[in-house]
């Protein structure tokens, strides 16, 4: 047990990589689950009132923008650990 | 004329803030996906480094490298140093990184790599770099053809106040009446918004031209100017310039002496107005990210299917082939998306300015009732 600890510590510039790239990833889980439950609530909502598609679509883009900007800030933060 | 007079502001400001971080926007620390052999003259596909050219500022533009020759067009490099003192001179006396000129030259590794420094003995000194960089060129570019479009619209209406739209008028009207009816009207009201009309359409049409400019492969585009931090920090900085200086009382009241709110929460410790006065810093700086990272992530994407090809084709011609079919189909559809984001995210920053101007100049809401 201690030696595999003592191999996974040798290998910190690896280990640090490895989160970067498993931090992105679940950025865009977060990002997906997100907008797919907007884009979800919207085709119901057309379903319900269809003649409101036009308010109902500029507010869906708009919370859209809003949660991408929630993922990318772990995509810059994953961007910063790849290259300094 | 005031137009004209904004644009240039605005634009000496872009090139003062890309000098602040032209410094640290141009190299990469150390290159993690660099091909290790040390006599690559005919060096490796190194995708890590392909993909940073072409998203950080640049004293040249590149514009294409046939084998050996390289074309591409120099621009003025202006530096202050303590010891020469004011140096000016064209790019092109660099040969591309490659020569040193009065002891400037183009730091190639170490913690300086990639900006221009002085060797003085053995120590690299840098220099003030106040360079005409590739994104402070695409900047006047892009502004310059923002105000020859909208002078020569106005122009029209101006001399032709009561004939129809024709021609570019009949393209950018609507455009201009969503800015006002769907962006400003909702979101400051129906009196207070004219104040924040030329602002809020100034920052649209920046916005959503330099990021299609930024998405044409090649001259005069290409130029990463919104997805450069400090280009996108600097509009944030006017919009939370603008907000404070228009901001009434019962705004910063909101904020540091909310109503409402139980008295422990604001003495002795001031709990609650920290909190908002982190909000207050952290709005701009959210719009800062929000604009750089958006457009940088789609140029990372396009240039991501590019080196696929290169890398495949690095281990098999053939099957380069396969991948580059398959690689181009999807830099197209990611092409055309990027065209979406760009909209979008000039959409998003100017309702999101556009709100917190309505934010700061609200009146409270029924004089006669209190929380």
């Amino acid at each position: 047990m201690l030696t595999i600890l003592m191999i996974l510590l040798d290998a910190t510039a690896g280990v640090a990589k490895l989160g970067a790239g498993l931090g992105a990833g679940l950025a865009a889980i977060g990002a997906g689950i997100g907008i797919g439950l907007i884009g979800g609530n919207f085709m119901e909502a057309i379903a319900r009132q269809p003649e409101a598609v036009g308010d109902l679509r500029s507010n869906m883009i708009i919370a859209a923008a809003l949660i991408e900007g929630a993922a990318f800030f772990a995509m810059i933060v994953c961007l910063l650990i790849l290259f300094l | 004329m005031r137009a004209l007079i904004n644009i240039l502001l605005l634009s000496g400001l872009f090139i003062f803030c890309n000098k602040m971080s032209g410094q640290t926007t141009e190299s990469p620390k150390k290159d993690s996906i660099e091909s290790k052999s040390p006599n690559s003259k005919e060096s490796k596909f190194a995708p890590g480094e392909f993909m940073l050219e072409h998203i950080t500022d640049k004293h040249e533009w590149h514009i294409i490298t046939f084998g050996k020759t390289q074309i591409s067009i120099p621009l003025p490099i202006i530096l202050y140093s303590k010891i020469s003192g004011w140096n000016l001179f064209f790019s092109s006396k660099f040969k591309h990184g490659t020569k040193a000129y009065n002891n400037f030259e183009i730091a190639s590794e170490g913690s300086n790599k990639g900006k221009i420094v002085e060797k003085f003995g053995e120590n690299e000194i840098l220099p003030l770099d106040l360079s005409f960089t590739k994104v402070a060129f695409s900047l006047f570019l892009g502004s310059i053809l923002i105000v020859i479009i909208f002078i020569s619209v106005a122009k029209k209406y101006e001399n032709n106040p009561n004939k129809p739209p024709k021609g570019l008028q009949s393209a950018l009207e609507p455009m201009i009446l969503f800015v006002r009816d769907d962006i400003a009207k909702p979101s400051i009201g129906d009196k207070g918004y004219e104040k924040f009309m030329p602002y809020l359409l100034t920052l649209f049409f920046f916005v959503w031209f330099n990021n299609m400019l930024g998405l044409i492969p090649i001259f005069p585009g290409g130029a990463n100017v919104t997805g450069n931090i400090a280009v996108t920090m600097v509009l944030a900085i006017f919009t939370f310039i603008i907000t404070t200086i228009s901001a009434n009382k019962h705004y910063w009241q909101e904020i540091y002496n909310a109503p409402g709110v139980p008295w422990w929460l604001k003495f002795p410790v001031p709990l609650l107005p920290l909190i908002e006065l982190m909000g207050v810093f952290l709005k701009p700086l959210v719009l800062t990210i929000r604009l750089f990272a958006n457009m940088t992530a789609g140029h990372l994407v396009g240039l991501a299917f590019i080196s696929l090809i290169f890398i495949f084709s690095s281990m098999n011609p053939y099957l380069g082939y396969g991948v580059s079919i398959f690689s181009a189909i999807f830099s197209v559809f990611m092409l055309l998306l990027e065209f979406l984001v760009a909209l979008i995210q000039a959409y998003v920053f100017t309702l999101l300015s556009a709100i917190y101007f309505g934010l700061a100049i609200a009146e409270p809401h029924g004089a006669e009732r209190h929380h």
